[in-house]
């Protein structure tokens, strides 16, 4: 069975659908909200996989099916669907993983009294998600990219009456519409210059050769080529998205959502957006890799924020003690991983990373999931403890995540993903500091994956909870078992002896050898070598001499406080914009009306005050005049902002005559403008 | 002056009076019907150009209109009914005093 | 034909504009109901007939019965009846002014354009007609107009509708 393409929108129809029953149901009808949201996730794997079966006959084709959105004078603006290898494995993906997620929330969400609304939130999630996948114009992706920032906004502050979950919520919509602003404004140069915005499109959509021929063609005042300009700017969107340096700082605090919205978020839908969009436009990023004069490539600066990113995440993973905290941190690593691939030119092992990365990185949140249930929302590892005899099957599932997130060799799929990965930056002609970044941060994250399994399920209950915790229903330990058997198996889809995945996703002709296995042997040495090195630095660290009570110091923190206060502290980044970005705006009102004040009266004030300063020479009247002077400037400083604030009026009439003053001052200045 | 310039300045009229009542009337209801003018004027507009403007698509500007009237009613009742919801809140109907909800 | 119109546009424009001078509430609406009656005769004129019958039903018939309810319920007490203040009478006149200058452009951009004249007959469309392409070409804009309607009806009914758990003595 194959999937046409033109029907491919039935793949995020159906979960919107759901969303749709979701949002319609009242609070008592909840088999009907979770049934219907499970059922259309299902539907929709079963397309997928049609789908996929379809790509994989011609991969190296782009099916389209493009259709006249509206008609904008004599031209139409056109939207389209796009069914490609790169399409199918994630629709796959996302639907699988997504429906694991959903039969966890059955049991997870029980006792909430808003459970049709969640579900009816992460069914819009995934259809965003699954929207933004299989379009084909960069329009209908960043309508998809921005319902997909709404659905998260929703669900992290699914529990808003907590003030931390309202504020996360905040925090991760306008960190990531910084980003996305980047993305618009790509998109709108992108339409500008070349007069469409179709991926594919026989020949004249963006990422085709001709296009990008004239877009690499034009170069800008400062050097660069058009399309880095816009590679670059389609890059921010997707940094702010994937939680790359420096707007990573949302992700962590999304955890303030319930763990199943957290496992979404981070495994398969949002922070695979960013992921996939530099993936998509990968003809386009790449395309200026053949000017040798250009000042700098798209594609270095990827790699580099990749590489800082992959390092800085690993860094403070080290030092966090909330269970789900330490995980999204790695979440920020492994992004920083396919940031670094994609940067590095190979974007088949960034996409084998982010399948593989999407099993596991589920798999540990679900895990996490299941220990915060059993353990009545203890999420402190420190008071945790002990879990291994009284939760084996979660034990055992969440150590298989582990050792495919470390990179164990050879069984587990993290291991072969980030092995195509690191041999991709060695290949790197550019630089080696991202393979240096890459290696450390492997010995970094056996370090801490090793250090947050001691301490949750080694040892003894260090608190009530801990020690009554049990295992959880079949409804999420079988999502567990699932997804651990995918963690495992899946990386046998990319292994350097038989890169299936790679060829299948880059449409090329399939080689395989066992040579190819070793052919980077000291490569692949060395970085078993450095799992090895991190496993057994944290197994001597933590599991040595197993934590005895909640409010034992940690090793590391015994070792070197402030390394360990700095990484707890997430190294200052929160602070640092709350420092900058935050005190940014209160400045520049601040700035802008004192010099309106001085420059407008300030002459008349400097001569009333060199007036009164002149005449009376006393000390006493000088410190009054001082002090007068600061009063003045304080009162200024305040009347600014009142003055700003006095635009919003909240008058319907005011702002109705603005808008016809504004329609005759334009038609006034188009006329005496004379033009047209 | 063929009639379209006629009924072009009939319009306008309409549309500038629905302008004037909206901006300078401070009673919601009279607001809101000054709009419903000003739509009314767009709709005759549309009934302008059907009639003496250069062929189109059969009965396009009817349906326009017939489309657009539909919109207007629905915006009528929600309006009204937005007019008494805020009417119960201050106990007026003044426009001025609806400030609420500003930042 | 002419002076046709020109007695309709006299209809039209004069109970529009007595309608929104008049301080009395019920006599505005009953001018507009004439207004929006003299638009329907406007469409008579042209040869629509079948958008005057819809004028007719839905502004004469159903929105101005609406706007009677609305100025019925919302009616004044009469220590709110306040003497125009200085503020709303500058409201007034910038509001008059800006009309007047929308008025000015768009009249000069009119009398400025050159219309190619227009047979003399209106284009014969019949109401079987009319109701093939809304069924045919707007088949769906059709059906999200009624969706539309639909959801205006329920969003009126729930914004008018008195909150059933307030308390008596909180309401004003």
């Amino acid at each position: 069975m194959t999937l046409p393409v033109q029907y491919l929108w039935l793949i995020p129809a159906l979960p919107l659908l759901a969303a749709g029953i979701g949002a319609l149901t009242p609070r008592n009808g909840r088999n009907l909200a979770a049934g219907s949201a499970i059922l259309a996730m299902a539907v929709a794997f079963v397309l997928s996989c049609f789908a996929l079966n379809g790509a994989l006959q011609a991969p190296a084709t782009h099916a389209v099916y493009n259709f006249a959105w509206f008609d904008l004078g004599h031209d139409a603006l056109r939207l389209g669907l796009l069914l490609d290898p790169l399409t199918a494995f994630m629709c796959v993906m996302v639907t699988f993983v997504g429906l694991l997620i959903f039969i966890f929330s059955l049991d997870y969400m029980k006792e909430d009294p808003n459970y049709s609304r969640f579900f009816c939130f992460m069914s819009l999630f995934a259809a965003a998600m699954l929207g933004l996948l299989v379009a084909n114009s960069l329009l209908l992706l960043f309508i998809c990219w921005e319902l997909v920032g709404l659905a998260s906004y929703l669900l992290i502050g699914f529990w808003f009456h907590k003030p931390s979950a309202a504020a996360a919520a905040k925090k991760a919509f306008i960190t990531t519409r910084i980003g996305d602003l980047g993305l618009l404004l790509g998109m709108l140069w992108l339409y500008d210059s070349s007069g469409s915005l179709l991926f594919y499109d026989g020949g004249h959509g963006v990422l085709e050769a001709a296009n990008l021929a004239s877009l690499t063609g034009q170069t800008l005042s400062c050097g660069l080529a058009v399309s880095t300009a816009i590679g670059l700017l389609i890059f921010c969107g997707a940094a702010g998205k994937s939680g790359q340096f420096p707007l990573h700082v949302w992700l962590p605090d999304a955890m303030e959502g319930p763990t199943p919205v957290s496992a979404l978020i981070h495994a398969a839908t949002m922070v695979a957006a960013g992921v996939f969009l530099v993936a998509r436009a990968y003809p386009l990023m790449s395309a200026d890799t053949l000017i040798a004069t250009a000042p700098v490539h798209a594609l270095t600066v990827v790699a580099f924020i990749g590489a800082l990113t992959a390092l800085l995440g690993a860094l403070i993973a080290c030092g966090q003690t909330d269970i789900k905290r330490v995980l999204a941190f790695s979440t920020v690593s492994q992004l920083g991983y396919m940031m670094l691939a994609l940067g590095v030119g190979s974007w088949t092992a960034a996409i084998f990373h982010l399948l593989t990365h999407a099993f596991f990185k589920a798999l540990l949140f679900l895990g996490a999931g299941s220990v915060i249930h059993a353990a009545h929302h203890e999420q402190d590892i420190r008071s945790l403890g002990g879990l291994r005899p009284r939760m084996k099957i979660t034990f055992a599932t969440f150590a298989i995540g582990m050792m495919a997130l470390s990179g164990v060799p050879f069984l587990f799929s993290g291991f072969w993903s980030k092995e195509a990965i690191l041999h991709a930056a060695h290949e790197w002609n550019v630089s080696p500091l991202p393979l240096y970044a890459g290696l450390t941060a492997v010995v970094l994250t056996a370090f801490y994956m090793t250090r947050l399994v001691a301490e949750t399920f080694f040892g003894q209950a260090r608190s009530p909870a801990a020690e009554h915790a049990h295992e959880n229903h079949a409804v999420m330990t079988g999502p567990l078992v699932l997804l651990a058997v995918g963690a495992v198996l899946l990386g046998f889809l990319g292994t350097p002896a038989c890169p299936w995945l790679q060829a299948r996703l880059s449409g090329t002709e399939l080689h395989s050898s066992m040579s190819q296995l070793f052919a980077s042997g000291g490569l692949l040495l060395l970085s078993i070598g450095l799992v090895g090195a991190g496993l057994v630095t944290g197994w001597w660290l933590y599991g040595r001499k197993l934590r005895q009570t909640a409010e034992h110091r940690d090793p590391l923190a015994v070792a070197s406080p402030a390394v360990m206060a700095a990484l707890a502290s997430r190294l200052g980044f929160d602070e640092l914009y709350a420092a900058t970005v935050g005190r940014l705006n209160s400045l520049t009102a601040a700035l802008a009306n004192g010099l309106d004040r001085w420059v407008i009266g300030g002459l008349v004030n400097f001569l009333g005050q060199f007036g009164v300063f002149s005449g009376t020479l006393s000390r006493e009247t000088a410190e009054s005049t001082l002090n007068h002077g600061f009063d003045q400037v304080s009162a200024s400083i305040r009347g600014s902002g009142q003055r700003y604030s006095r635009a919003q009026t909240g008058e319907a009439h005011g702002y109705l005559r603005v808008i016809a003053m504004a329609f005759i001052v334009l038609v006034l200045l188009l006329v005496l403008g004379g033009s047209r | 002056m063929t009639p379209l310039h006629l009924c072009l300045l009939i319009s306008t009229g309409l549309f500038c009076i629905g302008l004037a009542g909206a901006l300078a009337r401070s009673n919601t209801i009279l607001v809101l019907l000054g709009i419903e003018l000003m739509l009314n004027a767009a709709n005759l507009n549309f009934i302008a150009f059907w009639r003496f403007g250069p062929p189109s698509p059969p009965a396009n500007g009817m349906i326009f209109v017939l489309f657009s009237i539909a919109v207007a009613a629905a915006e009528a009742a929600v309006g009204l009914a937005l007019i008494i919801a805020v009417y119960r809140h201050q106990n007026n109907i003044r426009l001025q005093d609806a400030t609420r909800l500003k930042g | 034909m002419t002076t046709a119109l020109i007695l309709i546009a006299i209809l039209l424009l004069g109970s529009a504009a007595a309608a929104m001078l008049r301080r009395n509430l019920i006599h505005s609406a009953l001018l507009l109901i004439a207004s929006w009656a003299g638009v329907a005769a406007f469409y008579l004129w042209a040869g629509a007939e079948f958008v005057a019958f819809a004028q007719v039903l839905i502004y004469v018939g159903a929105i101005s019965m609406v706007v009677l309810f609305a100025v019925l319920l919302t009616r004044q007490n009469p220590v709110a009846e306040l003497p125009a203040e200085p503020a709303s009478r500058m409201r007034a006149l910038t509001g008059i002014t800006v009309a007047v200058c929308t008025a000015a452009i768009l009249s000069a951009a009119i009398l400025s354009s050159k219309f190619t004249p227009a047979a003399d007959t209106a284009p014969q469309t019949s109401v079987k007609q009319i109701g093939l392409e809304l069924m045919h070409r707007h088949g769906t804009a059709l059906l999200i107009v009624g969706v539309i309607l639909t959801v205006a009806l329920l969003g009126a009914t729930i914004l008018a509708a008195t909150d059933a758990k307030e308390k008596p003595e909180d309401r004003p």
